[in-house]
């Protein structure tokens, strides 16, 4: 089964995953959680390591070696997540410590300037609470409206529904490129023409999308995208924003402090330009020149054969836990449009029950809402359990936890 | 794992003991675990400072609703004052698995000692450690 699903050697590429080479219960470790948070090859755990040992020092300061070091490789690997996403210019990029500082970045500094009173921002039902709390806070603060694009049956957008939630007082549409609990690709690039043709902007979760696939700003035509390096096989505290230069360069600052400024006077200062504008303070360092070698490994593998082999293993998990009786998946049914997160209910075990019983035949699954408690409602299932594949996945894998939702299913029937 | 799973949760879990509603309670208290969206309702009626009868209500894994099956068997006839005494550690003995290295479930076993606990203090929460 493995060989006919893979584009590449899936199992010489494990053994680039130190963790994944230890024993979890007497079994060798089934890891169906990268929806969360990804392992890392040794390439960019080494490459963490070497800053840290070797030439640790602040960057876009000192002016002796190790900071000239520093700052090379931390501009460097801007230039790397730029041309990751098919940025146009490094500039465009602004490092954070994730999807969700990213999205509060723009709610805060672009919101703040650009949304008023009556205004509408436009959401989905599916996302995650990093793009809707946020956009909750600002409309608490500016008096906007938001609207959101409902879901069918099959978790897919009801994008006839865009006619009438698209309206000259649209300001913002703000959408997941994929969903972390469906699964579902939504069509970024039709929507975002259909943004801006009502003078709107769009706005892009990437955190389920860019690990993934190849994701192209400029293909998609989109304004913003927000993305965690954790999630793509680099360090944690690193994400970063892309945005369209011209509308960055119009932003306000988003914190102040440190690096962001031009001249600082006792009472008033000027602000640096992008990116530093909207990076105050000391940054991850190593974390985002871990996150450029994460972008040089995953290049290396090359992103449209992850995602062909992630299409492959989903489509066999998708027939393979059709199989399971009692097993309800909550996204499409179908791979037309979906990525390799698998949501489910089996019959009614708790799915903290399901975790925990695949927790002890080594299977790492995600029990609960997944920070989208709005859409589990939606659903009328207070949680969910979640498998979530990646590149160092297996059909064997997958087969282990069909195994083990059956084991689960008869423990509680 | 089947250290967690031993026959008697499955038993309660499947079988929970007070299960359910009370008509007129005197104390009617719900809590939520923000992990996981689980709910439990626990109703009391309260006879000169004697609890005469408990009930539960709500959705959650295996753990807490054997956890507040068998919590509610041992609070029932007991004096309000002893009910406040029934602490943390004496809910862990008397569901008997081993949960001490596993916070998250924890907190599943506790979500009905919160919820008793609660109601009868009056407030709107307690903290785990204060159980």
């Amino acid at each position: 089964m493995t060989t006919s699903l893979t584009q590449f050697d899936v199992l010489a590429l494990r053994r680039e995953f130190p963790i994944l080479q230890q024993i979890h219960n007497g079994r060798p470790l089934a890891f169906l959680d990268s929806a969360a948070s990804s392992q890392k090859p040794r390439q960019v755990i080494d490459c963490l390591e070497d800053y840290y040992r070797r030439y640790n020092a602040n960057v876009h300061r000192g002016v002796y070696r190790l900071s000239e070091e520093a700052t090379f490789a931390f501009e460097r690997a801007r230039g790397k997540v730029a041309k990751f996403i098919g940025a146009a210019n490094h500039r465009e990029v602004i490092f954070t410590r994730n999807t969700t500082e990213a999205i509060n970045l723009v709610a805060n500094s672009w919101g703040n300037t650009n949304v008023r009173a009556g205004d509408r921002i436009l959401l989905s039902v599916m996302e995650h609470h990093s793009n809707l709390v946020p956009w909750q806070m600002l409309a608490q603060r500016t008096g906007a409206e938001l609207d959101f694009l409902p879901i069918d049956g099959q978790g897919r957008l009801v994008l006839e529904q865009l006619d009438t939630l698209l309206t000259e007082r649209t300001r913002l549409v703000a959408l997941t490129h994929q969903s972390n609990v469906l699964g579902t690709v939504n069509p970024i690039a039709d929507i975002a023409q259909r943004a801006h043709d009502v003078g709107a902007l769009i706005l892009v979760d990437g955190a389920q999308s860019v690990p993934h696939m190849p994701v192209d700003v400029q293909a998609l035509g989109i304004d913003f995208l927000a993305f965690s390096g954790h999630k793509m096989c680099g360090p944690t505290g690193i994400g970063a924003l892309w945005g369209r230069r011209a509308i960055l360069e119009q932003m306000p600052p988003f914190l102040g402090g440190g690096s962001m400024i031009k001249v600082v006077e006792l009472k008033q200062s000027t602000y640096a330009d992008i990116p530093a504008r909207f990076e105050a303070g000391t940054p991850a360092i190593g974390e985002a020149i871990a996150l450029g070698e994460a972008c040089d490994y995953l290049n290396d593998v090359g992103m449209a054969r992850i995602h062909a082999h992630e299409q492959a293993l989903t489509g066999y998990a998708l027939d393979r836990l059709a199989s399971v009786s009692g097993l309800q998946l909550v996204g499409p049914q179908t791979l037309e449009n979906r990525g390799g997160v698998l949501s489910f209910t089996l019959d009614s075990v708790h799915p903290h029950d399901i975790a925990a019983i695949l927790d002890g035949e080594g299977i790492a699954v995600r029990a609960g809402h997944h920070c989208c408690q709005p859409l589990h409602t939606l659903l009328d299932a207070p949680a969910t359990t979640r498998a979530s594949f990646y590149l160092y996945n297996t059909a064997e894998e997958i087969d282990r936890l069909a195994v083990g939702l059956e084991k689960a299913r008869r423990m509680f029937s | 794992m089947e250290d967690l799973y031993r026959d008697q949760i499955l038993e309660h879990a499947k079988y929970p003991h007070n299960a359910g509603t009370l008509e007129h309670p005197d104390i009617s208290h719900e809590e939520h675990n923000p992990l996981c969206g689980d709910r439990i309702r626990i109703d009391l009626q309260i006879e000169h400072d004697q609890i005469t009868d408990i009930r539960f209500h709500g959705r959650g894994c295996a753990i807490s609703q054997a956890s507040a099956s068998l919590l509610t068997d041992e609070i029932k006839g007991m004096s309000v004052e002893q009910a406040k005494q029934f602490s943390k550690d004496d809910l862990l003995e008397l569901i008997g698995i081993p949960l001490g290295k596993n916070p998250v479930r924890i907190k599943c076993a506790l979500l009905s000692l919160k919820t008793l606990k609660a109601g009868l203090y009056g407030v709107g929460s307690i903290d785990d450690e204060d159980l």
